[in-house]
């Protein structure tokens, strides 16, 4: 089955991004395709390469560039929640006259619209948060 | 995916999309980036509706003014919808009475369903995308 996967909110403080990358890591496992992961609302935290757990912790923002990386999955941040947040690629921060940008490997950032066309494409829209 | 999926003109897919509000529109963002999903699905030509329960059902009050808490009204964008040909727009009973509301407190016309009614048009849907 063809899987889209839609997180909602920001790592550590909520479940759901663990809880997508668990259900990502099962779905491949069994030899399911994820089309692609949208993330959205504070979702676009996941995306910060600036993320420092502590050493004991999981390091949710590279097990993602990892997952992207190994399987060739798509990860997409809303551009409109990622501005507003703070979560800039290159070309983002170049365009805002911003000092730095902060993207993690793997991801992209794009438009609502990628989520809605995961949707359709997609045998199942899975949404991970509250 | 429903086998009786409708093609649209050039043969692609049509799939009924639900977007399903259960938060307050202040207070968190869910409801204001909820609007902005919806708003860019009426351009994939898509069967789109929204359905609003628990605190969803307040997004749709009437006579909103948001001067006192600094945050920008976005209450006009409900009735901008029917512009975008998203018309369906389904509010819970139990969540709208259980507020002391009725369909003449909503700034749009609504379709009021029982918890189970809006439980069936849900296992209709192709895609439910929840704020």
């Amino acid at each position: 089955m063809k899987f889209a996967i839609l997180v909602n909110e920001g790592p550590y403080t909520h479940q759901a991004s663990d809880s997508a990358y668990q259900f990502a890591k099962a779905a491949l496992a069994k030899g399911h395709e994820i089309y692609r992961v949208f993330f959205y609302h504070d979702g676009v935290n996941n995306a910060s390469r600036l993320t420092v757990p502590p050493q004991d912790d999981r390091h949710i923002v590279n097990r993602w560039s990892a997952l992207a990386q190994e399987h060739g999955i798509d990860l997409v941040v809303c551009i409109a929640a990622a501005q507003r947040r703070g979560v800039l690629d290159e070309n983002e921060a170049k365009r805002h006259g911003k000092d730095a940008n902060n993207i993690a490997p793997g991801f992209r950032i794009s438009g609502l619209g990628q989520l809605v066309e995961a949707g359709i494409q997609a045998d199942r829209l899975v949404t991970f948060g509250d | 995916m429903s086998e009786e999926m409708e093609m649209e003109e050039g043969g692609g897919a049509v799939k009924k999309f639900m977007f399903l509000n259960r938060k307050a529109p202040y207070g968190t963002i869910y409801a204001l980036e909820g609007l902005e999903v919806v708003l860019i699905s009426a351009a994939f030509e898509q069967d789109v509706c929204m359905a609003f329960v628990d605190d969803g059902v307040y997004q749709l009050m009437k006579d909103v003014d948001t001067t006192g808490i600094g945050m920008k009204n976005f209450s006009k964008t409900y009735r901008a919808l029917e512009g975008y040909d998203i018309d369906k727009l389904y509010v819970e009973r139990e969540s709208m009475e259980a507020r002391g509301l009725t369909e003449d407190d909503f700034i749009v016309d609504v379709t009021v369903l029982s918890s189970a009614e809006l439980g069936a048009l849900m296992a209709e849907q192709d895609v439910i995308i929840s704020h």
